[in-house]
């Protein structure tokens, strides 16, 4: 898969470090504003497949592999699972042992925010990961688009 | 009342899209159709006349806000949902896509044909 | 306010009837995407800012993937005749099915005015428990947390099965293990090493 014209990749290189922004923004003031990982997840996956239909499938596999894609979502659902196994010590599954401090901030709400960023790495590897096995692995079936149905 | 009944309605015909067409990828988008009437309905339940969203911003008031926003629970419901129904339909298009390769065809009547 | 959601919802039946009867499938895939992002706009009007901003982005991935299945395939079949047993069986059952569900609907509370027995606890009590501002995630993070762990499970299991399915054919020749990118050499190569080692110094 090759890449695009001189003006898309021009206009890539300044508008994918806006998206990243703010897909990491989104994810961390989770408890603040509407949003949470799931949805800041995904956007840093459209980031990066922006990258990928814009400078060709080298880069892709450069800044992230499918074998670094399957170990960093196995990463995130093991600090999940993590901080379930940990608040044991506070009684029952899942309890918010972290000190809460003033409200409204960013730091204010124990691990609400580490099971954010959690969930949000594994969803980030999740879609990405899918996208590379749809369109890269070498399964194009060949033709061009003759899209007429049978009823 | 009629709210309620035009969101079946959503519902019935991507149900119908499902059985009657033929063609494999007309009934994926059957099944993301009848996925949005679902959700649609959860949260139609909790919406309240007049009501803020549920968030506590920092100089509101704490009674009037319990008693002017909506239901937060059905809403968790359905940001679980709308993730599955994504990661689902992966995996619908990924076996779509091998069907394709070893049967030439999208037409589901012909796939169903016994051979050999 | 009502007419702004019978407006928003007969925009949507409108869109999803273009999409199932199209004849081309690529009019249909976008159309199907219309439906989703005229959906997000009456979610933000329910009062649910989080679920709007998912709606638009998990929109955005599937009609990725849905083009990615429709374009670049050579499908030039076209068979005529219908299943018109299909189509009339699903009719009646569909009429049947909407008059009781419009009988059922009469036993739901009306609409704007919600029970929220279990919901009021936790709107008093969000901001001291857990010091979350966001209702809707202390629900999901803290008070059901449990919902969450299955639902991460379930998307691993998805994706994983997709990767499965679509792995390219056949493994002719060898590649080197995973363990090996570790550092952790590989078992069968150390003993057929080793024998290959003592014939040499056999011979």
């Amino acid at each position: 898969m090759e890449g695009m014209t001189f003006i898309v990749k021009n206009i890539t290189r300044v508008i994918i470090s806006i998206i990243f922004i703010f897909g990491i923004y989104i994810t961390f003031y989770g408890h603040l504003t509407p949003g949470g990982g799931f949805a800041g997840g995904i956007m840093l996956a459209c980031g990066l497949i922006l990258l990928t239909l814009a400078y060709g499938k080298n880069m892709a596999f450069k800044k992230l592999s499918d074998f670094w894609a399957s170990i960093l979502d196995n990463l995130g659902a093991l600090t999940f699972w993590l901080i379930a196994i940990i608040g044991y010590t506070g009684g029952y599954l899942f309890v918010n042992f972290i000190e809460k401090s003033n409200p409204f901030g960013l730091l204010s709400s124990g691990t609400i925010l580490i099971n954010n960023i959690a969930i949000g790495i594994k969803v980030f590897a999740s879609v990405f990961a899918v996208f590379l096995a749809l369109t890269i692995f070498g399964r194009f079936v060949s033709g061009f688009i003759s899209t007429e149905e049978d009823n | 009342m009629l709210i309620y009944f035009l969101n079946s309605i959503l519902f019935v015909m991507g149900l119908y899209c499902l059985i009657a067409k033929k063609h494999l990828v007309k009934k994926i988008i059957g099944m993301v159709v009848m996925e949005y009437a679902i959700n649609l309905f959860i949260i139609l339940i909790g919406y309240r006349n007049g009501g803020i969203p549920p968030i506590l911003l920092p100089n509101m008031d704490k009674t009037e806000f319990i008693t002017q926003s909506v239901d937060p629970l059905p809403q968790a419901l359905v940001l679980t949902s709308i993730v599955i129904g994504l990661s689902v339909l992966a995996l619908m298009v990924a076996i779509s896509l091998r069907l394709y390769e070893k049967y030439k065809t999208f037409d589901m009547s012909e796939i169903r044909k016994l051979r050999g | 306010m009502l007419f702004l959601f019978y407006s928003l919802i007969i925009f949507c039946i409108i869109g999803s009837i273009i999409a199932i009867e199209a004849r081309n499938i690529l009019a249909s895939v976008i159309s199907t995407g219309v439906v989703g992002m005229g959906l997000s706009i009456l979610f933000l009007f329910l009062g649910a800012p989080d679920i709007a901003i998912t709606q638009v982005v998990v929109e955005i991935i599937v009609l990725i993937i849905l083009i990615r299945s429709t374009v670049s395939i050579d499908n030039t079949a076209i068979t005529k005749h219908r299943d018109t047993f299909a189509i009339i069986s699903s009719l009646i059952f569909f009429g049947l099915f909407l008059v009781f569900a419009f009988m059922a609907f009469q036993g739901l509370p009306k609409f704007g005015e919600p029970l929220m027995t279990v919901s009021s606890e936790y709107l008093e009590q969000s901001v001291s428990e857990t010091g979350a501002s966001n209702t809707v995630m202390a629900i999901l993070l803290d008070y059901r947390a449990y919902d969450t762990l299955g639902e991460a499970t379930v998307i691993f299991t998805a994706i994983l099965g997709a990767f499965v399915v679509l792995r390219s054919k056949g493994k002719k020749g060898k590649k080197e293990p995973d363990t090996v990118k570790f550092g952790i050499p590989n078992i069968d190569e150390l003993s057929t090493r080793k024998s290959e080692e003592k014939k040499q110094k056999i011979q």
